[in-house]
Parts: structure tokens; sequence; C-alpha cells
């Protein structure tokens, strides 16, 4: 049996939905349509797969670490190596597939949000290709801590617009996206970068971002002749976890979900939603998000900014009510020493944001079998975090 | 039948418009709200809205945004505002609804909050982020107290759907007059009368109209081709230019009678 959630209202058991200004519902059901369409159309799928194998560069390795192996001591360690796509992150599986959907639908402007510039730059990377008008929104506060990726983003010829509203981060660089494509929804498509919003997001993006466990099932079976007894990816909005984890739904692979736990838990200044556990209504869906006794939405930290969001995919949380991944948290500091250490191990700097999944791999690598094999999704690479790291 | 039903009604023997005007609670602080409210039924208003504050208001411009987070840095929680309308309750017989996001109520419990409205004198509720088919479960609780639940339908809603939003809708239905946020526009949608004229040929609700109206000659205009006109942050910029409360009362005092007055047709 197929993973066939979400249902036809965008549900994921409780979560998910369409919470959004009536003015974009309109655009929602054309979206759902087109995307439906294209999902059952080969000629679509085949252009989409032309692009991701030669622009994008996939199939992406699935790497045998063999020095992490060796020093953790524990299971036999694989990364699938999402840092090798073309613009350096995984987020280019979905902006490629979406930004196709735009022309499907004679949509020529494209809009989006972005928290690290990752998906900044894969919206930007994929609108000058297509040759579709480009507007990253971006809060001021990312801005100033990815400033390599803003002169990336102009480079590629797309127009970023700061954000100074709320915190500066990319949970409003998400509102005013949202903003704009109320007002100019009739010929914009907004290309939401990870696994949130409303209904068909959280699906459309998922299944974009699904190749990426398509691909780690394939080569693992290649390799070991038989599935893997982990899975772990970090999870800020879900995008690189829900896509390695989706074909593995009905296998017996344990699932781990890493969360960002930015200063400590204790301190409130995190990025771990799932762990506290509060449900709530944030950009369009139901979830898990991190708010106050008011039901205002608090916000996040994270060292890592792809992680610093205080909501989560409705996917996930459907995931962590019915038990089917785990998650746990890593903090900023966990994740820095994680950093360093797989620099120097594997010759590999890796984003912030995986660096939280390498962290938590550190911790129980150990009390695995060397018999048992983990698969880890390297999703981004680090040369955009050196500036932090160096601090 | 509740105040906003009995307002409209009121006005439609009257010929006359419903003037709707939408303030921030808590903008700059709640007892300014409580005499504002009492200040704009002197001056002609029909109906308040209150708008509740919210950390992220996706479907609001810059001027509810920056009213919205003055609102929040005074602390202003969903429960005082609620305290706010029973206290206005002793004063004013107004129709009261409260505008908020979906996040807040739902913390609050949906349940628990449409028994406080009604307790409090609230009358009905209007949720940006809470289209139809998402509402069941309001819907319900909604009813049970007996408070109207006031949908929105846009320029990008096909008729049809439109039709479907009214018949979910009680009290009025809101028509938002431009494909885009909150926030005062100088110029009208071109098509908006159109818009308004189809409508009312498709429900026999009454249908108030927002989003951009900014001056006494819009409100004139559209109000003959609905049954209400709804303006918000053309009120919260003389708020936000204003320094004391007196400043703010009078120059609100002034503007809402100045709406009045065109819409009544000197």
């Amino acid at each position: 049996m197929e993973n066939v959630l979400p249902d036809k209202s965008g549900y994921f058991g409780i979560f998910g939905g369409k919470f959004v200004p009536e003015t974009l519902m309109s655009a929602l059901k054309e979206l759902e349509r087109v995307y439906n369409r294209a999902k059952r159309d080969k000629s679509f799928q085949d252009e989409l797969k032309y692009y991701l194998s030669e622009y994008g560069g996939r199939p992406t390795p699935l790497y045998f670490a063999r020095n992490l192996t060796e020093k953790l001591g524990g299971a036999k360690i694989y990364l699938k190596r999402e840092d090798l796509c073309h613009t350096g992150a995984h987020k280019i599986n979905n902006t490629l597939g979406q930004a196709l959907l735009a022309k499907r639908m004679g949509k020529r402007r494209i809009i989006a949000e972005t928290g690290a510039g990752q998906h900044g730059v894969a919206t930007a990377t994929v609108s000058a290709l297509l040759g579709l008008e480009c507007e990253i929104y971006m809060g001021t506060e990312d801005i100033k801590r990815q400033s390599l990726n803003v002169f990336k983003m102009e480079l590629l010829g797309a127009k970023v617009i700061p954000v100074s509203s709320g915190t500066k981060t990319l949970k409003d660089s998400i509102n005013e996206t949202i903003r704009d494509w109320v007002a100019n929804v009739r010929t914009t498509h907004y290309l939401l970068g990870s696994c949130v919003g409303p209904h068909p997001y959280p699906m459309m993006v998922r299944d974009f971002q699904s190749v990426i466990g398509k691909e780690v099932k394939r080569q693992i079976l290649e390799k070991e002749g038989r599935l893997p007894d982990y899975l772990i990816a970090c999870v800020g909005g879900g995008s690189n976890s829900l896509g390695l984890f989706h074909h593995f739904y009905n296998d017996a692979v344990k699932f781990i979900g890493v969360e960002a736990a930015g200063l400590g838990i204790k301190s409130g200044r995190h990025a771990a939603p799932l762990y506290v556990g509060e449900i709530g209504i944030l950009h369009g869906s139901k979830s898990y998000v991190l708010h106050d006794s008011d039901g205002q939405i608090l916000p996040a930290h994270s060292v890592a900014p792809g992680l610093d969001y205080p909501g989560v995919g409705p996917e996930h949380s459907f995931y962590k009510k019915t038990g089917r991944a785990d998650y746990f948290v890593v903090t900023d500091k966990e994740a820095l020493e994680a950093f360093h250490f797989f620099s120097e191990t594997e010759g590999i700097i890796p984003a912030l944001e995986p660096a939280h999944a390498l962290a938590y791999l550190m911790k129980i690598a150990k009390d695995t079998n060397k018999d048992e094999i983990i698969v880890l999704c390297l999703s981004g690479r680090g040369d955009k975090d050196v500036e932090i790291v160096k601090g | 039948m509740n105040r906003i039903d009995s307002k409209f009604a009121e006005l439609n023997r009257e010929g006359r418009k419903a003037l709707i005007t939408f303030i921030t609670a808590g903008d700059p602080d709640l007892d300014t709200t409580f005499e504002l409210v009492l200040e704009m039924e002197r001056k002609g208003a029909d109906v308040v809205e209150l708008g509740v504050p919210f950390s992220d208001p996706l479907a609001d411009g810059t001027t509810i945004q920056r009213a919205s987070q003055r609102a929040l840095d005074n602390k202003v929680r969903l429960k005082d505002i609620l305290k706010l309308v029973y206290k206005l309750r002793r004063k004013t017989e107004i129709p009261i609804v409260l505008m908020s996001y979906l996040n807040p109520i739902y913390k609050y419990g949906l349940e628990e909050f449409a028994t406080t409205c009604r307790k409090t004198g609230v009358d009905g509720i209007i949720v940006p982020d809470l289209v139809p088919e998402e509402a069941e479960e309001w819907l319900t609780v909604a009813r049970l107290n007996k408070l109207s639940t006031i949908f929105l339908a846009a320029p990008t809603s096909p008729l049809e759907r439109i039709k479907k939003i009214a018949s979910k809708s009680t009290g009025f239905l809101y028509y938002v007059s431009l494909t885009g946020v909150t926030g005062a526009r100088d110029k009208l949608n071109s098509n908006i009368i159109e818009a308004l004229k189809a409508i009312k040929r498709i429900t026999n609700k009454p249908v108030a109209c927002g989003f951009g109206i900014s001056n006494p000659q819009q409100a004139r205009k559209i109000s003959r081709y609905s049954d209400g006109v709804i303006v918000g942050s053309a009120i919260i910029d003389l708020i936000e230019k204003s320094t004391t409360r007196k400043a703010v009362l009078r120059k609100v005092g002034n503007f809402v009678a100045s709406l009045h007055q065109k819409m009544v047709g000197d």
C-alpha cells in the first residue's frame, strides 16, 4: 500500500488544510488541478526528469562515509549527497518542479520566501533558466547573516526584497510573500520552498522532493541488497526529511527527524515545534507551532537559518502524532561541533541545517550495531555558513 | 435575531446603508478603543468592527500591521478585548463584530471563545484566514451561541463559490473590494460595481464591502450598490498620526461624521 496522504481536502489526519484568505482559494484550486494533471502527464514528468538530471545533477550519490562510520563505531553510515545538487542543496528538486508548473499555468512571475537563502537561490536559478520574472522576500536579519546568497540571487537576475516586519526572518518573509501573492495572484506563482503552507503545497513539495528517497531506495538495494534501518534528516519546514522518508513510508525503516533546539529548549529560544507539541494554525495549515498562551506566534531561534521557523509541515505533525517518526532536538552548540567534526572527518563542509542531523547521528551511532545501516540526508553544503561559523 | 440582523433590518426600513468602522482593539490602548467605539457611534457608525491583534496578520497591509503591533506591544490579549466589549455593553447597543485570525481563537478554544463572546455581548465574528470549507466546527459553536459568522468573498471568487460563501454567512457577507491586502487606496477597483450587482442577484443576505475604501466619496459610491461599507485603514491612519487621545477622538469622530453625511446623502 502506498502512502496516499493527504486526503482530498489536504489533511494528514487532523493536520493540514487550507487556512488562507479567500482571495487565494481559486489559485490554490487551480494549482491543485494543474499539479494533479502534471503528475500523471508523461511529458511533464519527462521534462522534469530531464532538468533534474542534465541541469540539477541527479542522481546524487549515496556515499558510504567510511571515516565517519569508523570513528563513530556503530552502524554503517551512508550520506545522501544533496549538497552536490546544482545550487548546493536539495531545494532545486522542488523549484524545478514548481517552475515548470508555473509555466504550464501561464504565470510569468515567480515569488518566493527564503530563510537561509538556499531556496531563494534555487528559485532565482530556475527562474533564470526558464525566463521567468523572480522576486524573493528575505528577512533583514537573514540578509545580514547570509549575504553571499543575496549576492547570488541578484547575480541570477532576481530582485531581493528585504522584510523588516516582525522577527525579520523566515516567518515574516512568508507573511510578506503571501501578501504579495494575495495582490498579484492572477499573474504570479508563489513558489513555496518547504512542505508547509496550505494544501496542495505540503503534498506537492514532498512529491517533488521524494526523488531523494526514491534514489536512496534504489542505491541502497544496489550497494547493500537491503533497506536501511534508519533514515535521519533535519527538520525545519520538513522538505528534505519528507523527501527522504516518503518512499519508505510502508517499509520497516525507522524515521528520525532532528529539530533545532537553538540555545536549549528551556531557554525558549529554539525552533522545535514538534518537540514542544502545541497545535495551531500558521501560514495556511494546522500543525504544531510555537505560540504563546494567547495564540501569538513566537519567534524561533536557530543558528541554522533554514531551521529558524516556528512551524513545521503538517505531514511531520501527523508522523509525530501517529508515531511513524521520532523527533529529537540538537542545540546550536552541538550542531556547530558536528559541523567541525564532520568537515575534518569526511572532507565535506555541511550546511548548518544537516549539521543538526549529523550531531544527532554522533550521539546515537555508538548505540547502533555494526550490521545496521543508517542513511542521513546531507541536504546542503556549508559554504553559505562559513561566516556564521567564523562568528 | 441578534444586533447585527436588527440593525440591517432597521436600516433597510429607513432606506439607509450601514457604515461599518474598523479599528484595532488596543491601538494605541484599550481605554482609547473604548472611547472610540462610543464616539464613532455618536458620529454615525452603524456597526463597529474590532480587530484582534495578531503577530502574523497576513491579509493586512502595513497600516493594520502596525496597529496590530502597537496593540501587541501594549500586551493586549484576546481576553482583555472580550472584557472591553463587556464594559462597552453597559454603554451601547451598537452591533460589535470581532475580526480575528484563527490562531488566537483556536488557542482560546473555539467553543469557549464562542460562549464568552455571547456572554460579553459580541455579535459577530470575521476570521480572515478561515474559509467555509474549514469552518464546520466553528459554525456549530457559533450558531449555538447566536453569533453571526461573517465570511469573505473576493474578486477572485467565482460567482458559484460566492453563492456558497453567502449561504454560510450570517449577519452579512463581506465582499473584499480588491485583489490584495487591507489598506487605504486612492482608487477603487473598476469592476467593483458590476461585482456587487452580480452578488446582490444571487443572495438575499446583506452585502457589505470593504478593503481600500478611504474617503466619503468612495463610501457613498459603494453604498449605492451594497448594504454597507467597511472603512478601516483610513481610520487607523488618523489614529496613528494623532499624539493625544483627545486628538484621536476628534479626528476619527470628524472623519466618521463625514462618511456618514456623504452616505445618507446631504
